[in-house]
């Protein structure tokens, strides 16, 4: 079971820094989260991996730990609001750059999205 | 007490000397002389105790678990020194009131003089050495600040900067070797430094400590091969150059080595290393200053030899040989700065201090010129000055080196030789300046006496140099005595402070080098002619172009790893991580601990396959990157199940909500992005970046598997034991977010509510348009709000408020809590937005989200301050049960407002995330508001 485990983080951790590496914002913000997961797991797992041992006391006789689980609780909330931030910041940088790469220019010229033209759009 | 106050003193009249430069020069003169004053009646006190070699200390604690004090420390060796800075300072003090013009900013130069005083006493009297090296620290600076006093000058700023440099970067190397030294010792203490002599030298770092230790010393007292600094540091005011730059501060390194001279000399190390750039110095600063035609650079000049003359003492290793050191160290700035006042009176008559152009002033200045001749004739050693008095110890101990075979010849050698050049620049001191004719072409024609009190400074000077010359055992006895026993630590050699000791080889060196010196003097332009062979290397012009050099080159450097793309810092950053990873992985050996596997369990297999697979499209796939959101999607809810089938049911229900919360951010986001990623990249860079994700994927894999599969021991137990009895909660995990660590918690929230205000503040005044359809020629769906979600979403809302208000009560007992009611409510009010558009939902929901994060975050330091009120610490929580009527028996712990606080923060951090960029495009919203309508 272990080593499905750490496969599983192997490959969160794989995919996610492949999608760091990328040019464009959403790749990366993807790769973030995908990287977050693994990191998640991680910390979650030095309490190693229990079967039935929920921390809930007198629900079981074995209790697995819960200081990783309060740990990476947190740290699920907090992933979320870097995600928001990050994502925020690549949509201001498109807004500013018109253009999406990491490096905040365009490294290929590109026509311009035609901003004449107000087209129906579904609100949110 | 007193202690303290003689080096706080100085600082405390550098403060208030600038009030006092309206009253005009004597008055600003006057104030700064009063610290100085008091500082010697402090000591006076003390000098019964000192004279019979007693310590005195002064101990304040500080930092003590670094091993810093206040402490303070006066014996012998510090006396003297703190002596000579005293009453040195207060010559200059009088002196540069007739030097400096009343248009200068006196109030700064009077100021950083005081501050230097307070600075060098700091050092000479400190018990501690750390704190002497925030002392040593401070008179490089003020060093630095007085060179370049006419910071007009562009010489001036130069040679600041370089005496800043060069003594900076020695201070650098000193504090790396004291912190060595303390790590040996146990203490920085100056008594146990010097009591762990034995410890030290036989230590295996006590040759990387002495060499760091002597790089201190060497470069602040202008030791060759630093000592390029001093001659450019003679842009300063001569006044300055009197004080700092021959009497007090080039003295500092001196003084570190006779301070500590029982902890580190008297190894091999010491004697070549000390006594031979001791030489090196001796030889070539002699010679220099022959052929310096500036009246300041044969002084500064001199000075570097003489300087090298003490060192070379202290490198012998003979006790004799330090007690000469010491004794030179006093006759040395007492005739140096004397010659240097009086170089400084003849450049402020004459307008220059170039001696090819200043000759005859006898005629002229006859006054200064007796003074001038009684201390150049100190500095070249004859007979009755107090210069002849430790010249003749120098040239006696140098008789006495053991060196092997031929090279016993060395030291007289050099030291004679030395003599002999020392006689012949002290010969064009006097012959050039005051005789050889007439002045040639003065700025300031005809000079005169400088005023009568600019001479007094020099003449109390001189008149010490005669007194320690002719009456040395009365005049300086005693305190030499005792500086030397301080030295020493303890014993001191029997010496004779006497005239002559009879004919012996000494005098015969003496007399060859005064001989020798005035025939070289009397040859002096076959000399030049000789010396004017050599292309002269301008140190500054090296210095300046070494630093250009390195200025260059880390640009470069930087530039070449930083040229401002992001990506590849990414890249550099993963990679560095790994390089420093992979060490500590490689001593891990077998990767499989003693616990083992696990067995299998196939449902859960399949789930992890799953992911894995999921996680590794999403890589793949990540051009389409709606394709990848989905994938992305479900990564998340499989990381969910694994927190739920492997014993973390909290995390699993934050997960969860979470996930939702996320895709939803991530799906508004995409709106406004291009929804596909061009083909940019190279195929080397690619498959680059899939060999970096291989092996970072790979190591967390082994790291992961190493740790799970090996025994470890967890502090939890306390939470477990702790958990109901202390925090009232049988959720062990919520108990420790809201009780325990609930500090912690608070921390994150707030983190969170930053986060959520700075996407606010982001997007507050951006402007993005959105894209008229999805990039691939499809339009958007005309039908913005589908009426099957609109009607299954509304009647949703109060369901799911009834859940997460559930979830948010059991919390303390059952899985649950604030962060997950707080996100289910978040998702609840997120699907109304969805469903029925921004406006529709504003209307009913009529929250500013900012205000719900502060009320959140309110509740939460609320809830943690009201501890206070009972007595008990922040965030102390309490729990009481009470009977309702319906419910039954039911448990109110005060840290449930503490998690309302979280609960809120939550929803408000979420939604205003969220809302920020629905809001992004209001035109475009309303107007399709209206199209719905």
């Amino acid at each position: 079971m272990e080593l499905a485990f750490a496969l599983a983080i192997g490959a969160l951790t794989t995919s996610g820094v492949y999608l760091l590496l990328r040019a464009r914002t959403f790749p990366v913000v993807i790769g973030l989260t995908l990287l977050s997961y693994g990191v998640n797991l991680f910390l979650f797992s030095s309490g190693r991996l229990a079967t039935g041992g929920q921390p809930i006391i007198g629900s079981t006789s074995q209790y697995s730990d819960p200081l990783p689980q309060a740990l990476v609780l947190t740290a699920i909330v907090i992933g979320f609001a870097m995600t928001a931030f990050v994502v925020v910041l690549a949509l201001r940088n498109l807004a500013d750059n018109e253009d999406d790469h990491v490096d905040g220019y365009q490294s290929e010229p590109k026509s311009k999205p035609n901003t004449e033209e107000e087209t129906e759009v579904s609100g949110k | 007490m007193s202690l303290p106050l003689v080096v706080l003193l100085p600082f405390l009249g550098a403060l208030a000397a600038p009030l006092f430069a309206q009253g005009g020069r004597t008055a600003i003169a006057i104030a700064s002389s009063v610290p100085a004053i008091i500082a010697l009646a402090a000591l006076y006190p003390h000098w019964p105790t000192l004279a019979d070699g007693g310590v005195v200390l002064h101990s304040y604690e500080w930092l003590p678990a670094l091993g810093i004090s206040f402490s303070f420390r006066l014996d012998g060796l510090s006396l003297l020194f703190a002596l000579l800075i005293l009453v040195i300072g207060l010559l200059i003090i009088l002196y540069a009131r007739y030097y400096l013009k009343a248009k200068e900013n006196v109030g700064k130069f009077y100021s950083l003089l005081l501050c230097f005083m307070g600075s060098m006493l700091g050092i000479v009297l400190s018990s501690n050495l750390l704190l002497m090296l925030v002392f040593w620290e401070l008179t490089s600076l003020t060093s630095f600040l007085l060179i370049s006093f006419w910071n007009h000058k562009q010489d001036a700023r130069r040679g600041a900067r370089m005496a800043l440099a060069v003594t900076g970067g020695g201070g650098l190397a000193l504090m790396a070797g004291i912190l060595i030294i303390g790590n040996i010792v146990g203490s920085f203490e100056l008594d146990d430094v010097l009591a762990a002599g034995d410890l030290i030298k036989n230590h295996s770092l006590y040759p990387i400590a002495l060499t760091l230790v002597l790089l201190g010393a060497f470069t602040k007292s202008a030791q060759f091969p630093f000592h390029f600094w001093l001659p450019h540091a003679m842009q300063a005011p001569t006044p300055v150059s009197a004080y700092l730059h021959s009497a007090t501060m080039v003295k500092a390194g001196i003084f570190l080595m006779a301070r500590l001279y029982p902890a580190l000399a008297g190894t091999e190390q010491w004697f070549y290393m000390v006594s031979f750039t001791g030489m090196a110095t001796l030889l070539i600063g002699a010679y220099v200053a022959m052929f310096k035609h500036d009246l300041k650079g044969l002084l500064a000049h001199s000075t570097v030899s003489h300087l090298g003359l003490i060192t070379l003492l202290f490198g012998m290793g003979t006790k004799l040989a330090a007690v000469a050191a010491v004794f030179h160290v006093i006759n040395h700035a007492t005739f140096k700065a004397s010659l240097f006042m009086a170089a400084g009176i003849i450049d402020h008559e004459t307008g220059t201090r170039d001696m090819r152009r200043i000759n005859g002033l006898w005629r002229y200045m006859p006054h200064t010129a007796t003074l001038a001749m009684v201390a150049a004739a100190s500095m070249a050693g004859v007979p009755l000055l107090n210069g002849f008095l430790s010249k003749e110890m120098f040239f006696a101990e140098s008789l006495q080196l053991n060196l092997p075979g031929f090279w016993a010849w060395l030291p007289p050698l050099v030291a004679t030789l030395a003599g002999i050049f020392a006689v012949a620049y002290s010969a064009r001191f006097i012959h050039d300046v005051f005789f050889n004719g007439k002045p040639v072409d003065l700025p300031i024609f005809p000079p005169h006496e400088p005023p009568r009190y600019m001479k007094i400074p020099v003449e109390i000077l001189v008149f010490a140099c005669i007194m320690v010359g002719v009456f040395p055992a009365i005049s300086v006895g005693p305190l030499l005595y005792s500086a030397a026993a301080a030295t020493l630590g303890g014993e001191v050699p029997e010496y004779h402070l006497t005239i002559v000791h009879g004919f012996n080889l000494p005098l015969v060196m003496s007399f060859a080098a005064f001989f020798g010196g005035l025939l070289m003097y009397s040859q002096r332009q076959r000399f030049f002619d000789f010396h004017a062979r050599f292309r002269e290397i301008d140190e500054k012009a090296v210095f300046e172009a070494v630093i250009s050099w390195l200025a260059t080159t880390a640009n470069r450097l930087t530039s070449s790893i930083e040229n401002g793309s992001l990506q590849r810092y990414a890249a550099l950053l993963v990679i560095s991580v790994l390089a420093v990873a992979i060490v500590p992985m490689t001593s891990l050996g077998v990767f499989v601990g003693e616990n083992g596997l696990s067995p299998i369990d196939w449902p859960t297999l399949t789930g992890i396959a799953l992911l894995i697979l999921c996680a590794l499209a999403t890589a793949v796939m990540h051009r389409e990157r709606f394709y990848a959101l989905i994938l992305l999607s479900v990564v998340g809810l499989l990381v969910s199940l694994g927190f739920a089938r492997f014993s973390a049911p909290d995390l699993a229900m934050t997960q969860l909500s979470v996930e939702v919360v996320t895709i939803v951010l991530l799906m508004l986001a995409l709106f406004y992005m291009p929804s596909w990623t061009p083909m940019e990249s190279s195929t080397s860079r690619r498959i680059r970046d899939s060999v970096i994700a291989l092996v970072a994927g790979t190591g967390m894999s082994l790291i992961t598997l190493a740790m799970l599969t090996r025994p470890f021991t967890s502090i939890s137990e306390y939470f477990l034991d702790n958990s109901k009895p202390g925090g009232g909660g049988t959720n062990v995990v919520n108990v420790i977010l809201v009780d325990f660590r609930g500090f912690d918690t608070l921390g994150e929230i707030t983190v969170l509510a930053i986060a959520a205000l700075g996407i606010y503040a982001m997007l507050k005044n951006s402007a993005l348009t959105p894209p008229p359809g999805d990039g691939k020629g499809h339009a958007w769906n005309r039908d913005a709000y589908p009426l099957m979600l609109r009607q299954i979403a509304r009647p949703m809302l109060p369901l799911a408020l009834m859940v997460s208000a559930y979830i948010f009560l059991r919390g303390h007992n059952m899985p649950g809590g604030g962060f997950i009611a707080g996100l289910i409510t978040a998702v609840a009010l997120i699907l109304q937005y969805i469903a029925s558009g921004m406006i529709w939902t504003q209307y009913r929901v009529p929250f500013r989200y900012h205000n719900v994060i502060g009320l959140g975050l309110l509740f939460a330091v609320i809830a943690g301050a009201a501890s206070y009120a009972f007595g008990y610490p922040f965030l102390t929580s309490t729990f009481d049960y009470i009977k309702w009527p319906v419910v039954g028996k039911f448990e109110v712990a005060s840290a449930l407002v503490f998690d309302l606080g979280v609960y809120l923060t939550v929803i408000g951090a979420t939604l205003l995330a969220l809302v920020s960029i629905g809001r992004l495009s209001p035109h475009s919203a309303i107007k399709s508001l209206k199209e719905s309508a």
